[in-house]
Protein backbone atom coordinates (compact mmCIF):
# COMPACT_ATOMS: atom_id res chain seq x y z
CA UNK A 1 0.00 0.00 0.00
CA UNK A 2 1.16 3.51 -0.78
CA UNK A 3 0.11 6.13 1.75
CA UNK A 4 0.30 9.78 0.81
CA UNK A 5 -0.16 12.06 3.81
CA UNK A 6 -0.63 15.82 3.67
CA UNK A 7 1.79 16.21 0.79
CA UNK A 8 2.63 19.70 -0.39
CA UNK A 9 5.16 20.15 -3.16
CA UNK A 10 6.82 23.26 -4.52
CA UNK A 11 8.94 24.01 -7.59
CA UNK A 12 10.79 27.07 -6.31
CA UNK A 13 7.85 29.42 -5.59
CA UNK A 14 5.25 27.46 -7.48
CA UNK A 15 2.93 25.46 -5.25
CA UNK A 16 2.47 22.37 -7.42
CA UNK A 17 0.61 20.08 -5.03
CA UNK A 18 -1.64 21.16 -2.20
CA UNK A 19 -2.27 18.98 0.81
CA UNK A 20 -2.70 15.63 -0.93
CA UNK A 21 -3.79 12.71 1.22
CA UNK A 22 -4.70 9.36 -0.29
CA UNK A 23 -4.07 5.64 -0.03
CA UNK A 24 -3.24 3.57 -3.09
CA UNK A 25 -4.22 -0.09 -2.70
CA UNK A 26 -1.96 -3.06 -3.51
CA UNK A 27 -2.37 -5.23 -6.61
CA UNK A 28 -4.77 -2.91 -8.35
CA UNK A 29 -4.57 -0.21 -10.99
CA UNK A 30 -4.99 3.34 -9.79
CA UNK A 31 -5.35 6.06 -12.39
CA UNK A 32 -4.42 9.72 -11.92
CA UNK A 33 -6.45 11.92 -14.25
CA UNK A 34 -6.84 15.64 -14.72
CA UNK A 35 -6.01 18.45 -17.15
CA UNK A 36 -2.39 19.30 -18.04
CA UNK A 37 -0.52 20.96 -15.20
CA UNK A 38 -2.83 19.58 -12.51
CA UNK A 39 0.05 17.90 -10.70
CA UNK A 40 -0.73 14.26 -11.51
CA UNK A 41 2.70 13.52 -13.02
CA UNK A 42 4.41 15.42 -10.23
CA UNK A 43 2.71 13.27 -7.61
CA UNK A 44 3.60 10.12 -9.53
CA UNK A 45 7.25 11.14 -9.64
CA UNK A 46 7.26 11.73 -5.90
CA UNK A 47 6.56 8.04 -5.32
CA UNK A 48 9.96 6.96 -6.68
CA UNK A 49 11.66 10.25 -5.87
CA UNK A 50 12.37 11.16 -9.48
CA UNK A 51 11.71 14.77 -8.55
CA UNK A 52 14.91 14.65 -6.50
CA UNK A 53 16.70 15.22 -9.81
CA UNK A 54 15.16 18.67 -10.19
CA UNK A 55 16.82 21.59 -8.42
CA UNK A 56 14.84 23.91 -6.18
CA UNK A 57 12.01 21.60 -5.15
CA UNK A 58 10.56 21.25 -1.67
CA UNK A 59 8.27 18.68 -0.12
CA UNK A 60 6.28 18.60 3.10
CA UNK A 61 4.19 15.72 4.37
CA UNK A 62 4.95 12.00 4.08
CA UNK A 63 4.81 9.28 1.48
CA UNK A 64 4.91 5.70 2.75
CA UNK A 65 5.57 2.70 0.55
CA UNK A 66 4.97 -0.60 2.34
CA UNK A 67 4.98 1.26 5.63
CA UNK A 68 8.35 2.91 5.05
CA UNK A 69 8.59 6.70 4.81
CA UNK A 70 10.47 7.00 1.53
CA UNK A 71 11.73 10.52 2.24
CA UNK A 72 13.30 9.41 5.51
CA UNK A 73 17.04 10.13 5.59
CA UNK A 74 17.79 6.44 6.17
CA UNK A 75 16.18 5.40 2.89
CA UNK A 76 18.55 4.82 0.01
CA UNK A 77 16.90 6.19 -3.09
CA UNK A 78 18.48 3.48 -5.30
CA UNK A 79 16.87 0.77 -3.14
CA UNK A 80 13.51 2.52 -3.31
CA UNK A 81 13.65 2.68 -7.10
CA UNK A 82 14.29 -1.05 -7.32
CA UNK A 83 11.06 -1.54 -5.44
CA UNK A 84 9.15 1.17 -7.28
CA UNK A 85 9.74 0.91 -11.02
CA UNK A 86 8.77 3.44 -13.64
CA UNK A 87 7.66 3.52 -17.27
CA UNK A 88 7.94 6.86 -19.00
CA UNK A 89 5.74 8.75 -21.42
CA UNK A 90 8.15 8.47 -24.31
CA UNK A 91 9.62 5.00 -24.85
CA UNK A 92 13.24 5.39 -23.76
CA UNK A 93 15.19 2.19 -24.38
CA UNK A 94 18.96 2.54 -24.10
CA UNK A 95 20.78 2.43 -27.43
CA UNK A 96 21.94 -1.08 -26.53
CA UNK A 97 20.77 -4.52 -27.56
CA UNK A 98 17.27 -5.69 -26.62
CA UNK A 99 18.82 -8.19 -24.23
CA UNK A 100 21.09 -5.66 -22.53
CA UNK A 101 18.20 -3.24 -22.08
CA UNK A 102 16.30 -5.74 -19.99
CA UNK A 103 19.46 -6.99 -18.25
CA UNK A 104 20.44 -3.45 -17.26
CA UNK A 105 18.56 -3.31 -13.97
CA UNK A 106 19.95 -6.73 -13.01
CA UNK A 107 23.49 -5.63 -13.73
CA UNK A 108 22.85 -2.51 -11.66
CA UNK A 109 22.10 -4.82 -8.75
CA UNK A 110 25.42 -6.52 -9.32
CA UNK A 111 24.05 -9.77 -10.69
CA UNK A 112 26.93 -11.65 -12.34
CA UNK A 113 25.57 -15.11 -13.12
CA UNK A 114 24.86 -14.96 -16.86
CA UNK A 115 22.47 -17.95 -16.87
CA UNK A 116 20.41 -16.34 -14.14
CA UNK A 117 20.42 -13.03 -16.03
CA UNK A 118 19.35 -14.83 -19.19
CA UNK A 119 16.44 -16.51 -17.40
CA UNK A 120 15.32 -13.30 -15.76
CA UNK A 121 15.51 -11.38 -19.04
CA UNK A 122 13.48 -14.01 -20.88
CA UNK A 123 10.95 -14.12 -18.08
CA UNK A 124 10.55 -10.34 -18.04
CA UNK A 125 10.15 -10.08 -21.81
CA UNK A 126 7.53 -12.82 -21.68
CA UNK A 127 5.64 -11.01 -18.94
CA UNK A 128 5.69 -7.89 -21.09
CA UNK A 129 4.09 -9.88 -23.96
CA UNK A 130 6.99 -9.14 -26.27
CA UNK A 131 8.81 -12.48 -26.39
CA UNK A 132 7.42 -13.87 -29.65
CA UNK A 133 8.35 -10.65 -31.43
CA UNK A 134 11.95 -10.41 -30.23
CA UNK A 135 13.16 -13.88 -29.25
CA UNK A 136 15.16 -14.19 -32.48
CA UNK A 137 16.60 -10.67 -32.42
CA UNK A 138 17.67 -10.26 -28.81
CA UNK A 139 21.05 -8.90 -29.90
CA UNK A 140 19.63 -6.27 -32.21
CA UNK A 141 19.66 -2.67 -31.15
CA UNK A 142 16.50 -1.82 -29.22
CA UNK A 143 16.13 1.51 -30.98
CA UNK A 144 15.19 -0.35 -34.19
CA UNK A 145 11.97 -1.64 -32.64
CA UNK A 146 8.66 0.11 -33.28
CA UNK A 147 7.41 2.60 -30.71
CA UNK A 148 4.93 0.16 -29.23
CA UNK A 149 7.53 -2.59 -28.99
CA UNK A 150 9.98 -0.17 -27.42
CA UNK A 151 7.44 0.72 -24.76
CA UNK A 152 6.77 -2.93 -23.96
CA UNK A 153 10.54 -3.42 -23.82
CA UNK A 154 10.72 -0.60 -21.28
CA UNK A 155 8.02 -2.38 -19.29
CA UNK A 156 10.05 -5.61 -19.51
CA UNK A 157 13.14 -3.72 -18.37
CA UNK A 158 11.17 -2.48 -15.39
CA UNK A 159 9.71 -5.94 -14.61
CA UNK A 160 13.13 -7.63 -14.71
CA UNK A 161 14.07 -5.85 -11.49
CA UNK A 162 10.97 -7.39 -9.88
CA UNK A 163 9.49 -4.21 -8.45
CA UNK A 164 6.42 -4.24 -6.22
CA UNK A 165 5.04 -1.02 -7.59
CA UNK A 166 5.02 0.17 -11.21
CA UNK A 167 4.52 3.83 -11.95
CA UNK A 168 3.39 4.63 -15.48
CA UNK A 169 3.52 8.18 -16.74
CA UNK A 170 1.13 8.32 -19.71
CA UNK A 171 2.74 5.17 -21.11
CA UNK A 172 0.60 5.03 -24.24
CA UNK A 173 0.28 8.70 -25.13
CA UNK A 174 3.00 8.49 -27.80
CA UNK A 175 1.65 5.27 -29.34
CA UNK A 176 -0.83 4.31 -32.04
CA UNK A 177 -4.22 2.75 -31.10
CA UNK A 178 -3.12 -0.86 -31.66
CA UNK A 179 0.02 -0.47 -29.56
CA UNK A 180 -2.05 1.34 -26.95
CA UNK A 181 -4.47 -1.58 -26.78
CA UNK A 182 -1.54 -3.95 -26.24
CA UNK A 183 -0.19 -1.83 -23.41
CA UNK A 184 -3.61 -1.66 -21.78
CA UNK A 185 -4.03 -5.41 -22.05
CA UNK A 186 -0.63 -5.81 -20.48
CA UNK A 187 -1.51 -3.50 -17.59
CA UNK A 188 -4.64 -5.54 -16.85
CA UNK A 189 -2.52 -8.65 -16.99
CA UNK A 190 0.08 -7.33 -14.58
CA UNK A 191 -2.23 -6.01 -11.90
CA UNK A 192 -2.65 -9.37 -10.22
CA UNK A 193 1.00 -9.21 -9.21
CA UNK A 194 1.90 -5.53 -9.06
CA UNK A 195 0.58 -2.31 -7.63
CA UNK A 196 0.18 -0.07 -10.64
CA UNK A 197 -0.25 3.68 -10.68
CA UNK A 198 -0.92 5.16 -14.08
CA UNK A 199 -1.11 8.78 -15.13
CA UNK A 200 -3.28 9.29 -18.15
CA UNK A 201 -4.93 12.16 -19.97
CA UNK A 202 -7.16 9.65 -21.73
CA UNK A 203 -10.33 9.19 -19.69
CA UNK A 204 -11.51 6.21 -21.69
CA UNK A 205 -8.21 4.53 -20.87
CA UNK A 206 -8.68 5.20 -17.15
CA UNK A 207 -12.17 3.78 -17.40
CA UNK A 208 -10.97 0.68 -19.25
CA UNK A 209 -8.05 -0.34 -17.08
CA UNK A 210 -8.21 1.19 -13.61
CA UNK A 211 -9.91 0.08 -10.42
CA UNK A 212 -9.57 3.42 -8.69
CA UNK A 213 -9.33 6.87 -10.12
CA UNK A 214 -8.06 10.11 -8.62
CA UNK A 215 -9.04 13.36 -10.25
CA UNK A 216 -6.64 16.26 -9.80
CA UNK A 217 -7.22 19.90 -10.58
CA UNK A 218 -4.78 22.78 -10.06
CA UNK A 219 -2.61 20.79 -7.69
CA UNK A 220 -5.46 19.54 -5.56
CA UNK A 221 -6.97 16.12 -5.25
CA UNK A 222 -10.60 16.86 -6.10
CA UNK A 223 -12.01 13.39 -5.86
CA UNK A 224 -10.71 9.88 -5.34
CA UNK A 225 -12.94 6.85 -5.55
CA UNK A 226 -13.52 3.62 -7.43
CA UNK A 227 -13.28 4.21 -11.14
CA UNK A 228 -16.92 3.23 -11.50
CA UNK A 229 -18.07 5.92 -9.12
CA UNK A 230 -15.78 8.60 -10.52
CA UNK A 231 -17.18 8.10 -13.99
CA UNK A 232 -20.77 7.21 -13.23
CA UNK A 233 -21.54 8.82 -9.93
CA UNK A 234 -19.08 11.66 -9.24
CA UNK A 235 -19.63 13.52 -5.99
CA UNK A 236 -18.02 16.75 -7.13
CA UNK A 237 -19.31 19.07 -9.82
CA UNK A 238 -15.76 19.57 -11.19
CA UNK A 239 -15.20 15.84 -11.54
CA UNK A 240 -18.49 15.45 -13.33
CA UNK A 241 -17.65 18.26 -15.75
CA UNK A 242 -14.23 16.80 -16.43
CA UNK A 243 -15.24 13.17 -16.97
CA UNK A 244 -18.14 14.18 -19.17
CA UNK A 245 -15.73 16.18 -21.30
CA UNK A 246 -17.03 19.64 -20.49
CA UNK A 247 -13.52 20.96 -19.84
CA UNK A 248 -9.97 19.72 -19.84
CA UNK B 1 11.05 40.60 -57.28
CA UNK B 2 9.05 37.45 -56.89
CA UNK B 3 9.54 35.59 -53.64
CA UNK B 4 10.50 32.43 -55.49
CA UNK B 5 13.18 34.21 -57.55
CA UNK B 6 14.54 35.81 -54.41
CA UNK B 7 14.70 32.43 -52.73
CA UNK B 8 16.55 30.95 -55.69
CA UNK B 9 19.12 33.72 -55.62
CA UNK B 10 19.74 33.32 -51.87
CA UNK B 11 20.08 29.55 -52.20
CA UNK B 12 22.53 29.98 -55.07
CA UNK B 13 24.66 32.33 -52.97
CA UNK B 14 24.68 29.86 -50.06
CA UNK B 15 25.60 27.06 -52.44
CA UNK B 16 28.46 28.98 -54.02
CA UNK B 17 29.80 29.99 -50.61
CA UNK B 18 29.84 26.47 -49.25
CA UNK B 19 31.41 25.04 -52.39
CA UNK B 20 34.05 27.74 -52.15
CA UNK B 21 35.12 26.35 -48.76
CA UNK B 22 35.58 22.90 -50.26
CA UNK B 23 37.39 24.40 -53.24
CA UNK B 24 39.84 26.17 -50.92
CA UNK B 25 40.54 22.92 -49.08
CA UNK B 26 41.18 21.06 -52.34
CA UNK B 27 43.29 23.92 -53.61
CA UNK B 28 45.55 23.79 -50.56
CA UNK B 29 45.88 20.03 -50.56
CA UNK B 30 46.34 19.93 -54.34
CA UNK B 31 48.95 22.70 -54.25
CA UNK B 32 50.96 20.97 -51.50
CA UNK B 33 50.57 17.63 -53.24
CA UNK B 34 51.83 18.82 -56.63
CA UNK B 35 54.72 20.79 -55.14
CA UNK B 36 55.68 18.14 -52.63
CA UNK B 37 55.12 14.78 -54.32
CA UNK B 38 58.37 15.12 -56.30
CA UNK B 39 60.61 14.55 -53.29
CA UNK B 40 58.49 11.87 -51.66
CA UNK B 41 60.02 8.44 -51.77
CA UNK B 42 60.83 5.77 -49.22
CA UNK B 43 64.13 7.50 -48.39
CA UNK B 44 62.37 10.76 -47.61
CA UNK B 45 60.37 9.24 -44.81
CA UNK B 46 62.94 6.73 -43.59
CA UNK B 47 66.27 8.62 -43.66
CA UNK B 48 67.97 11.23 -41.55
CA UNK B 49 68.38 14.70 -43.08
CA UNK B 50 71.71 15.16 -44.90
CA UNK B 51 73.82 17.93 -46.42
CA UNK B 52 72.37 20.88 -44.56
CA UNK B 53 68.89 19.32 -44.69
CA UNK B 54 68.83 19.64 -48.48
CA UNK B 55 69.13 15.92 -49.04
CA UNK B 56 68.11 12.78 -47.20
CA UNK B 57 64.86 12.43 -45.33
CA UNK B 58 62.83 13.82 -42.50
CA UNK B 59 62.46 10.72 -40.33
CA UNK B 60 63.40 12.39 -37.03
CA UNK B 61 60.83 15.13 -37.59
CA UNK B 62 58.12 12.56 -38.34
CA UNK B 63 58.98 10.55 -35.24
CA UNK B 64 59.22 13.72 -33.18
CA UNK B 65 55.76 14.89 -34.26
CA UNK B 66 54.24 11.47 -33.59
CA UNK B 67 55.83 11.48 -30.12
CA UNK B 68 54.42 14.93 -29.44
CA UNK B 69 50.92 13.94 -30.62
CA UNK B 70 50.99 10.79 -28.48
CA UNK B 71 52.50 12.51 -25.45
CA UNK B 72 50.18 15.49 -25.49
CA UNK B 73 47.06 13.34 -25.94
CA UNK B 74 48.14 10.93 -23.21
CA UNK B 75 48.21 13.93 -20.92
CA UNK B 76 45.33 16.05 -22.23
CA UNK B 77 42.70 13.47 -23.18
CA UNK B 78 42.09 12.00 -19.70
CA UNK B 79 42.22 15.41 -18.00
CA UNK B 80 40.01 17.03 -20.61
CA UNK B 81 37.41 14.25 -20.60
CA UNK B 82 37.32 14.19 -16.78
CA UNK B 83 36.81 17.98 -16.64
CA UNK B 84 34.11 17.77 -19.27
CA UNK B 85 32.31 15.06 -17.29
CA UNK B 86 32.61 17.07 -14.09
CA UNK B 87 31.33 20.29 -15.63
CA UNK B 88 28.38 18.73 -17.43
CA UNK B 89 27.32 15.91 -15.12
CA UNK B 90 28.19 17.10 -11.63
CA UNK B 91 28.02 20.88 -11.62
CA UNK B 92 24.58 22.38 -11.16
CA UNK B 93 23.62 25.29 -13.37
CA UNK B 94 24.96 28.31 -11.57
CA UNK B 95 27.87 30.68 -11.16
CA UNK B 96 30.53 27.95 -10.75
CA UNK B 97 29.51 26.21 -13.96
CA UNK B 98 29.45 29.51 -15.84
CA UNK B 99 32.86 30.36 -14.41
CA UNK B 100 34.35 27.01 -15.46
CA UNK B 101 32.97 27.42 -18.98
CA UNK B 102 34.24 30.98 -19.24
CA UNK B 103 37.72 29.93 -18.10
CA UNK B 104 37.80 27.06 -20.59
CA UNK B 105 36.89 29.46 -23.37
CA UNK B 106 39.52 31.89 -22.20
CA UNK B 107 42.13 29.14 -22.27
CA UNK B 108 41.13 28.42 -25.86
CA UNK B 109 41.59 32.05 -26.75
CA UNK B 110 45.18 32.37 -25.56
CA UNK B 111 47.61 32.74 -28.50
CA UNK B 112 49.72 29.64 -28.95
CA UNK B 113 53.02 31.53 -28.64
CA UNK B 114 52.00 32.42 -25.07
CA UNK B 115 51.61 28.72 -24.31
CA UNK B 116 55.11 28.27 -25.67
CA UNK B 117 56.47 30.91 -23.36
CA UNK B 118 54.57 29.48 -20.39
CA UNK B 119 55.76 25.98 -21.21
CA UNK B 120 59.33 27.18 -21.31
CA UNK B 121 59.02 29.00 -17.99
CA UNK B 122 57.25 26.16 -16.16
CA UNK B 123 58.30 22.85 -17.70
CA UNK B 124 61.69 23.67 -19.21
CA UNK B 125 63.08 25.97 -16.53
CA UNK B 126 61.12 25.70 -13.29
CA UNK B 127 60.55 21.92 -13.35
CA UNK B 128 63.90 21.43 -15.06
CA UNK B 129 62.66 19.09 -17.81
CA UNK B 130 64.90 21.03 -20.19
CA UNK B 131 64.09 21.29 -23.88
CA UNK B 132 62.44 17.89 -24.14
CA UNK B 133 59.63 15.84 -25.58
CA UNK B 134 58.08 15.85 -22.12
CA UNK B 135 58.04 19.66 -21.89
CA UNK B 136 56.74 19.96 -25.44
CA UNK B 137 54.02 17.36 -24.93
CA UNK B 138 52.80 19.01 -21.75
CA UNK B 139 52.73 22.43 -23.41
CA UNK B 140 50.83 21.10 -26.43
CA UNK B 141 48.57 19.18 -24.07
CA UNK B 142 47.50 22.36 -22.28
CA UNK B 143 46.83 23.95 -25.65
CA UNK B 144 44.59 21.03 -26.60
CA UNK B 145 42.67 20.92 -23.31
CA UNK B 146 39.91 23.42 -24.10
CA UNK B 147 39.03 21.66 -27.35
CA UNK B 148 38.73 18.32 -25.56
CA UNK B 149 36.79 19.75 -22.61
CA UNK B 150 34.29 21.60 -24.76
CA UNK B 151 33.64 18.70 -27.14
CA UNK B 152 33.26 16.30 -24.19
CA UNK B 153 30.79 18.68 -22.60
CA UNK B 154 28.82 19.06 -25.82
CA UNK B 155 28.85 15.30 -26.35
CA UNK B 156 27.47 14.70 -22.85
CA UNK B 157 24.91 17.46 -23.15
CA UNK B 158 23.52 15.90 -26.31
CA UNK B 159 22.73 12.66 -24.45
CA UNK B 160 18.95 12.62 -24.01
CA UNK B 161 17.98 13.11 -20.37
CA UNK B 162 15.40 10.33 -20.82
CA UNK B 163 18.28 7.83 -20.84
CA UNK B 164 19.60 9.13 -17.53
CA UNK B 165 16.10 9.01 -16.03
CA UNK B 166 15.56 5.46 -17.27
CA UNK B 167 18.77 4.40 -15.58
CA UNK B 168 17.97 6.16 -12.30
CA UNK B 169 14.48 4.67 -12.32
CA UNK B 170 16.05 1.20 -12.41
CA UNK B 171 17.94 1.93 -9.22
CA UNK B 172 21.27 2.91 -10.76
CA UNK B 173 23.48 5.45 -9.03
CA UNK B 174 24.72 8.56 -10.77
CA UNK B 175 28.21 7.14 -11.26
CA UNK B 176 26.85 3.87 -12.69
CA UNK B 177 24.56 5.82 -15.00
CA UNK B 178 27.41 7.94 -16.31
CA UNK B 179 29.65 4.91 -16.78
CA UNK B 180 27.16 2.54 -18.39
CA UNK B 181 24.70 4.80 -20.19
CA UNK B 182 25.90 8.37 -20.65
CA UNK B 183 29.53 7.79 -21.63
CA UNK B 184 28.89 4.99 -24.13
CA UNK B 185 26.33 7.16 -25.90
CA UNK B 186 28.60 10.19 -25.86
CA UNK B 187 31.83 8.38 -26.75
CA UNK B 188 31.69 8.77 -30.55
CA UNK B 189 31.34 12.52 -30.15
CA UNK B 190 34.02 12.67 -27.47
CA UNK B 191 36.35 11.03 -29.96
CA UNK B 192 35.57 13.88 -32.34
CA UNK B 193 37.18 16.10 -29.72
CA UNK B 194 40.26 13.91 -29.84
CA UNK B 195 40.41 14.25 -33.62
CA UNK B 196 40.16 18.02 -33.44
CA UNK B 197 42.80 18.15 -30.72
CA UNK B 198 45.22 15.99 -32.69
CA UNK B 199 44.74 18.19 -35.71
CA UNK B 200 45.46 21.25 -33.65
CA UNK B 201 48.46 19.82 -31.82
CA UNK B 202 50.23 18.31 -34.81
CA UNK B 203 50.39 21.58 -36.67
CA UNK B 204 51.38 23.97 -33.89
CA UNK B 205 54.81 25.53 -34.13
CA UNK B 206 54.88 28.25 -31.51
CA UNK B 207 54.35 26.08 -28.41
CA UNK B 208 57.18 23.72 -29.35
CA UNK B 209 59.57 26.45 -30.37
CA UNK B 210 60.96 27.02 -26.87
CA UNK B 211 60.09 23.69 -25.30
CA UNK B 212 61.26 20.84 -27.51
CA UNK B 213 62.01 21.60 -31.13
CA UNK B 214 65.50 21.02 -32.41
CA UNK B 215 66.81 22.85 -35.48
CA UNK B 216 68.81 19.88 -36.65
CA UNK B 217 69.10 16.61 -34.75
CA UNK B 218 69.76 13.67 -37.04
CA UNK B 219 68.89 10.92 -34.58
CA UNK B 220 65.78 9.41 -33.11
CA UNK B 221 64.81 10.29 -29.53
CA UNK B 222 65.42 7.62 -26.91
CA UNK B 223 63.72 9.18 -23.91
CA UNK B 224 61.13 11.76 -22.96
CA UNK B 225 63.88 14.06 -21.76
CA UNK B 226 65.49 14.50 -25.15
CA UNK B 227 64.92 17.22 -27.68
CA UNK B 228 63.33 16.24 -30.94
CA UNK B 229 62.69 17.60 -34.38
CA UNK B 230 59.07 18.17 -35.36
CA UNK B 231 57.41 18.57 -38.74
CA UNK B 232 55.92 22.07 -38.41
CA UNK B 233 59.14 23.50 -37.03
CA UNK B 234 61.21 21.66 -39.61
CA UNK B 235 58.99 23.16 -42.28
CA UNK B 236 59.51 26.61 -40.82
CA UNK B 237 63.28 26.10 -40.73
CA UNK B 238 63.44 24.86 -44.31
CA UNK B 239 61.32 27.74 -45.55
CA UNK B 240 63.06 30.55 -43.67
CA UNK B 241 66.44 29.76 -42.22
CA UNK B 242 68.08 26.86 -44.01
CA UNK B 243 71.45 27.04 -45.67
CA UNK B 244 69.95 27.47 -49.13
CA UNK B 245 66.30 28.43 -49.04
CA UNK B 246 65.66 28.09 -52.79
CA UNK B 247 67.08 24.57 -52.89
CA UNK B 248 65.21 23.63 -49.74
CA UNK B 249 61.81 24.49 -51.19
CA UNK B 250 60.94 21.04 -52.56
CA UNK B 251 61.99 19.55 -49.21
CA UNK B 252 59.71 22.05 -47.46
CA UNK B 253 56.72 21.10 -49.60
CA UNK B 254 57.50 17.43 -49.09
CA UNK B 255 57.52 18.01 -45.35
CA UNK B 256 54.21 19.85 -45.57
CA UNK B 257 52.72 16.96 -47.52
CA UNK B 258 53.84 14.46 -44.89
CA UNK B 259 52.41 16.66 -42.12
CA UNK B 260 49.05 16.89 -43.85
CA UNK B 261 49.09 13.15 -44.49
CA UNK B 262 49.73 12.40 -40.82
CA UNK B 263 46.83 14.63 -39.76
CA UNK B 264 44.54 13.01 -42.34
CA UNK B 265 45.54 9.51 -41.21
CA UNK B 266 44.90 10.45 -37.57
CA UNK B 267 41.46 11.76 -38.55
CA UNK B 268 40.73 8.63 -40.52
CA UNK B 269 41.75 6.37 -37.63
CA UNK B 270 39.69 8.33 -35.13
CA UNK B 271 36.72 8.23 -37.50
CA UNK B 272 37.04 4.47 -37.80
CA UNK B 273 37.12 4.13 -34.02
CA UNK B 274 34.11 6.41 -33.79
CA UNK B 275 32.17 4.42 -36.36
CA UNK B 276 32.97 1.22 -34.49
CA UNK B 277 31.70 2.61 -31.19
CA UNK B 278 28.61 3.99 -32.85
CA UNK B 279 27.74 0.57 -34.18
CA UNK B 280 28.05 -0.93 -30.71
Amino acid sequence: MIQIKNVNFYYKDFHALTDITMQIPDKAVTAFIGPSGCGKSTLLRLINRMNDLIDGTRLTGNILVEGQDIYDKKVEVEELRKKVGMVFQKPNPFPKSIFENVAYGLRVQGMKNETEIKDRVEDAIKKAALWSEVERILNNNATNLSGGQQQRLCIARCLAVEPHVILMDEPASALDPISTAKIEELVLDLKSKYTIVIVTHNMQQALRISDHTAFFYLGELVEYNTTHDIFHNPAQEKTKNYVTGQFG
Amino acid sequence: MKAITKQKIVFSILKVMSFMVIAILFLIIGFIFIKGIGVINWGFISKMPEEGMLKGGILPAIVGTLCLIGGSMLFAFPIGVCSGIYINEFLKDGPLKRFMRLMTDNLAGIPSIVFGLFGMALFVNKLKFGDSILAGSLTLGILALPVIIRTTEEALRSVDDLHRQASYALGASKLYTIKKVVLPIALPNIITGLILAIGRVSGETAPILFTVAAYFLPKLPHSLFEQAMALPYHLYVLATSGTDIEKAKPMAFGTALILITIVLICNLLANLIRAKFKKK
